[in-house]
């Protein structure tokens, strides 16, 4: 991530707006900067900041800590008893005599195979929901045929249902398909098409020029040629985009996992992390155990928002006004 | 993507290709849409209108999963109106509503017009989106923790202050407040943005007319940004109100529906009733009416909110 600030259209408009009409406020500008109002409203999103990422540092003080120990020092700010024990717990390389010495609970956390599973699940969903979805909107976007504004509608419509309406039923024909626990079962609803995902790959489509398609229809190439070869390249922007938005639902997915995908082989990170919680003994859960489980399940998204940062932050801007 | 129009005759292109592709044109191409909308179309089918119609008629079902459903019409709904938990449910999600809603939206439009005045930084941006990315799961742990009885650092904050300890999440009263500010921080940045980039709409010269003014901010905001940003915050709210009306994940971890049904909300309900007492056709009929109150929701919002009209055009 960098910070450099985005070219967005109206800051052109108003650098190449004629000196003229910016010239008034310029004078006031240099008091104005430091005015009392102006520092007060540099306090208020700093303290937005703090608050935003204050859970941020208690997840790694408390991660860093020694479990035994967190009870005698509750409200320090640095890691008591500074020490990897609690992600070797969690990563599964401490011996059970040094987890239990540290307070953990001896219930373990197969951090790796659940790791493996979310990365199965959301990669598959991504890769299918990206690809069907953006050739439906090709479908929808570039092709005329009879009844298309009425089935594109009754794609929209789907967007007004709420997800456990859908929920019972699917996992009724789920369980009747034979596939409750196996990664079929917990990635078909999202992996053919969200009508989100149709929607969105619409919208880019419909803006591309009708020469570039009809040169080469001319020159006699098919319609999979033409969306493959032409259209594909095109929309790599919106194409990631969209694949980044798909990732993060998938990754972050929790009710439909835990009702067809309980099995440990098909278990993922969501899932088993309110589950370590909730097997561990009354009254003493193993928080550090716990935390450094948590900081290592939400690290492949603060890496994503890292590397992918501007288009993510675009991109949420572009999904509330659709 | 776009050719230079001079490089390009006018109308020619087009005329020409149909020539060329003859009479079936218009089939071949009704073929590939339909081959281009295979994959998608069955999936919409098999897992999101095949669906909703058999959830609609397993609403006026009694169906344990065991053995075949039995039609028993409308009872499903003549139990719910009489059923208490149901009644508690809805409560208790409107109250959940109300408060993650209200605090959610007045924080997420000062914070929008806030980094609209000061700062374009995307660092901050992202930072203020992170709660946003990490999974509802791991933000209901991370609350969990900070806010328990005995460890939790809001609580050694409140006794340091003389206040006193409170059992945020183990207390009827407080249960449900505190899974809304926990949402409230998990969607706050998120909201904003949505703000902000109705903000970045409104044309910078109103905003220059108003400095050479002499307006003053808060007449600024409410004269100037509150009214011509009524249209993206009906929006907003019909988007945050009816994800906020699907609450599940959180109270699933924290609370699990307790204390005494203090945190049982109409998500979490639906899910015992379908999945840890298999009572799907009951299940099938409060995911009904919810559904009609989200619809509701929605379209009386926008319609207070008169969303498609803006003062700006």
């Amino acid at each position: 991530m960098t910070s450099i600030p985005i070219a967005e259209p109206t800051d052109t408009a108003s650098a190449t707006r004629p000196a003229l009409v910016v010239t008034p406020t310029v004078p006031g500008r240099g008091s104005r900067r430091w005015r009392p109002g102006r520092v007060l409203a540099w306090v208020a999103l700093g303290t937005v900041l703090g608050v935003t990422l204050f859970p941020f540092w208690w997840v790694v003080r408390t991660g860093l800590s020694n479990t035994k120990e967190l009870t005698t020092n509750a409200g320090s700010f640095l890691p008591v008893d500074l020490t990897l024990g609690a992600f070797r717990r969690v990563l599964g390389v401490a011996s059970t005599q040094d987890a239990v010495a540290q307070g953990g609970s001896g219930a373990s956390l197969n951090f790796w195979l659940f790791l493996r599973n979310s990365v199965i699940v959301a990669t598959l969903i991504t890769a299918g929901q990206v690809f069907f979805s953006a050739m439906a909107a090709y479908a929808f976007a570039r092709l005329r045929w009879p009844g298309r504004e009425a089935v594109f509608f009754l794609f929209l419509t789907a967007l007004m249902i709420p997800p456990i309406f859908t929920m019972i039923p699917n996992f009724v024909l789920i369980k009747q398909l034979g596939l409750l626990n196996t990664f079929a079962g917990v990635v078909a609803p999202y992996f053919f098409m969200t009508p989100f995902a149709v929607f969105f790959m619409r919208q880019f489509l419909l803006g591309i020029s009708h020469e570039v398609e009809e040169a080469a229809l001319i020159d006699g190439a098919g319609r999979f040629r033409i969306f493959s070869r032409i259209i594909l390249p095109i929309s790599s922007a919106p194409l990631a985009t969209l694949a980044i938005l798909t990732y993060l639902q998938a990754w972050n997915e929790y009710m439909w996992p835990l009702v067809v995908g309980q099995r440990e082989d098909v278990r993922v990170l969501t899932v088993a992390l309110a589950l370590f919680r909730q097997q561990t003994p009354q009254g003493s859960p193993d928080w550090a155990g716990l935390m450094a489980g948590t900081l290592l399940a939400a690290l492949p998204v603060m890496l994503l928002l890292l590397v992918f940062g501007r288009r993510l932050i675009n991109s949420i801007q572009f999904t509330g006004l659709k | 993507m776009r050719l230079p129009a001079s490089t390009v005759p006018p109308v020619a292109p087009r005329p020409a290709a149909r020539i060329v592709r003859g009479v079936g044109w218009r089939q071949r191409e009704g073929l590939a849409a339909m081959a281009f909308l295979a994959p998608a179309a069955l999936g919409f089918a098999a897992f999101f209108l095949w669906p909703t119609l058999r959830a609609l008629y397993l609403s006026l079902t009694d169906w344990d999963l065991l053995s075949p459903p039995t039609l028993i019409g409308f009872d499903n709904y003549v139990k719910l109106a009489q059923d208490p938990l149901f009644w508690n449910a809805l409560g208790v999600t409107a109250e959940y509503v109300v408060l993650n809603i209200g605090s959610q939206t007045i924080l997420a439009l000062g914070l929008a017009v806030l980094l609209h005045r000061l700062t374009r930084s995307m660092v901050i941006r992202g930072i203020v989106l992170l709660p946003y990315l990490i999974p509802n799961v791991v933000v209901a742990l991370i609350f969990l923790w900070m806010m328990d009885f005995n460890l939790g650092v809001s609580n050694e904050v409140l006794e340091w202050l003389g206040v006193g300890r409170i059992p945020f999440l183990s207390s009827e009263t407080w249960a449900i407040p505190t899974i809304a500010g926990i949402n409230t921080w998990r969607y706050l940045g998120h909201t904003a943005l949505l703000i902000f980039a109705g903000l970045q709409a409104i044309p910078r010269e109103v905003y220059e007319a108003a400095a050479i003014d002499g307006a003053s901010e808060w007449r600024i905001f409410t004269r100037i940004t509150v009214p011509l940003l009524r249209p993206v915050l009906a929006l907003v709210l019909v988007l945050t109100m009816i994800g906020s009306f699907q609450i599940f994940d959180t109270v699933a971890v924290t609370t699990r529906g307790g204390p005494e049904n203090a945190t049982r909300v109409l998500y979490y309900y639906i899910f015992e009733r379908a999945f840890n007492q298999y009572d799907f056709g009951y299940a099938a009929a409060i995911c009904t009416v919810l559904m009609v109150i989200l619809a509701a929701i929605t379209f009386l919002q926008l319609r207070l909110m008169r969303a498609n009209q803006s003062d700006l055009s």
